[in-house]
């Protein structure tokens, strides 16, 4: 699962740089950079989680 | 006065005497910051390994020097290569996207650089060894200082100069302006991004690859508590890294964004108060929350006020960068709580919270406050950039190198000390180093 995470993250970050291509209106490219972001923070939420020890396993 | 941001980078011959002697002072002064933050990191760390800690930052200031004088500025891109060329870029949808540099390796032509190129170069050798001693911290108690360095090389070598390019360099994310009329394109003259935010989630992936502390997460009940030894250095080193700050802060202002003499002066204020506000927030915070201030929550707190000014001392008014202040000064200790309580982050030095959630922050609101049209934007990229590029890279460079040097030392190491185990000797000898409960 953590490397599931850090993988979503780049896909947050190519949204961000297609809305630049796709979107030269201001309203929609700034929706569409938001998005990647969101997804950007999903992927760290996951890596975040898959990096957390599990309850009650022996940990270092 | 804020200063208006040019559209353009300024040709490098303009620089005047008057300011380049400044800038060279500047850069004498703006190295404590980094001996400032490397107190705070030794001190939030234990005694037993102290000298271990203190001599990693030493290492890893001259090793990033090296690593970056014969590869990194080649690709940062900083001293002229070939004529008209500025760096290495691929077209995309009709527009051009400069992503790597093509200076001369070994720093060839160093000599024959324009004053600007120079300063600017000088201005990246610090800012390598900032970013790459911060993960150090995060790793106290536990990361090899053979691992540390070699993942030094790799911040000083690869990802630095990639990060440093694009926001410095006249990359990819410094042409969003002219590209596609994001404002002035990416702005970060005090290296929020390219230093703290980068070095901040390099400590991240460390924390994940190292793992915590022995004793640190116990199998029942809450986290074991494993206060710094010295918090008078931790203080301290507040203190040296506010000069270093100021000093760091105006050389960015007058390398990146071109600012006027007369700009400087509120450059100064700003990050002044941007700190000041807060270590009152987060001193209220932990006041109000534990009964009394918290010394080292309270220096991760002004540390936090410093990193925001990093991206927005030179950009905003002084009431702004006040209310930036205090923003990262509430947040920053309620992170490190929530990082370490409920997302089991063992974290000594705070660098995630300190380092890459303050920077991220004043890399947001420089783009709130900006008055340009699409600047805003334009910062969002440049943290899209940052979390969903230059964190993955760096875990999986960081993976890759923890296969061939193991990042964590043996847990007998660990047990008599990091000074003991790697150096044989500690650094307070006179001391007699009492059992540790936790190893039980």
């Amino acid at each position: 699962m953590r490397y599931a995470g850090l993988l979503v993250m780049p896909a947050g970050f190519f949204l961000a740089i297609a809305a630049l291509i796709l979107f030269p209106a201001p309203a929609p490219r700034a929706a569409f950079v938001l998005s990647g972001l969101a997804v950007e923070g999903l992927g760290l939420a996951v890596a975040v989680r898959g990096h957390m020890p599990a309850r009650g396993e022996e940990r270092p | 006065m804020t200063p208006t941001l040019p559209l353009a980078p300024v040709s490098p011959g303009l620089m005047p005497d008057s300011i380049i002697a400044l800038m060279v002072a500047l850069l004498m002064v703006a190295p404590l910051a980094i001996a400032g933050v490397a107190l705070i990191n030794t001190g939030l760390g234990r005694s037993r390994s102290a000298a271990q800690a203190l001599l990693g930052n030493l290492a890893i200031v001259a090793v990033t020097a090296i690593v970056f004088a014969l590869v990194g500025a080649a690709l940062a891109g900083t001293l002229p290569g070939t004529p008209g060329s500025a760096g290495h870029v691929f077209h995309l949808a009709g527009k051009p996207w400069n992503w790597v540099g093509s200076g001369p390796f070994l720093l060839g032509g160093f000599g024959a650089a324009p004053p600007q190129a120079e300063l600017a170069l000088l201005f990246e050798f610090l800012s390598v060894a900032f970013a790459a001693l911060l993960p150090w911290g995060s790793g106290a108690d536990r990361w090899r200082l053979t691992a540390g360095l070699a993942a030094a090389v790799v911040m000083a070598a690869i990802v630095f100069p990639l990060v440093a390019h694009w926001t410095w360099g006249g990359g990819w994310l410094a042409q969003l302006g002219v590209n596609f009329s994001l404002g002035a394109g990416f702005q970060d003259p005090g290296g929020a991004a390219t230093v703290q935010v980068l070095g901040g989630l390099s400590a991240l992936a460390v924390v994940w690859i190292t793992g915590s502390r022995r004793g640190k997460f116990p199998k029942e009940g809450l986290s074991t508590a494993m206060p710094g030894h010295n918090a008078a250095y931790v203080l301290f080193g507040c203190l040296l890294a506010l000069v270093g700050w100021l000093a760091w802060n105006v050389a960015g202002a007058v390398l990146w964004l071109h600012a006027p003499l007369d700009a400087l002066p509120e450059t100064i204020l700003n990050t002044w108060l941007s700190a000041s506000g807060a270590i009152v927030a987060t001193f209220t915070v932990t006041r109000i929350r534990f009964g009394k201030p918290d010394a080292s929550l309270c220096a991760n707190g002004w540390l936090g006020g410093l990193v925001a000014s990093s991206a927005c001392a030179a950009l905003v008014t002084p009431g702004q960068a006040l209310f930036v202040g205090l923003v990262a000064g509430i947040f920053t200790p309620l992170l490190v709580e929530v990082l370490e309580l409920a997302l089991s982050i063992d974290d000594p030095s705070g660098a995630i919270a300190v380092h890459a959630a303050a920077g991220l922050w004043g890399l947001f609101a420089s783009g709130m406050f900006a008055p340009q049209p699409g600047q805003f934007v334009a910062q969002l990229v440049g943290i899209a950039t940052l979390l969903g590029l230059a964190l993955p890279l760096i875990y999986l460079l960081f993976w890759l190198l923890n296969r061939i040097v193991p990042f964590r030392v043996d847990p007998d190491g660990e047990r008599i000390g990091m000074d003991l185990h790697e150096l044989g000797g500690g650094a307070y000898p006179e001391f007699v180093i009492h059992r540790d409960e936790s190893y039980r």
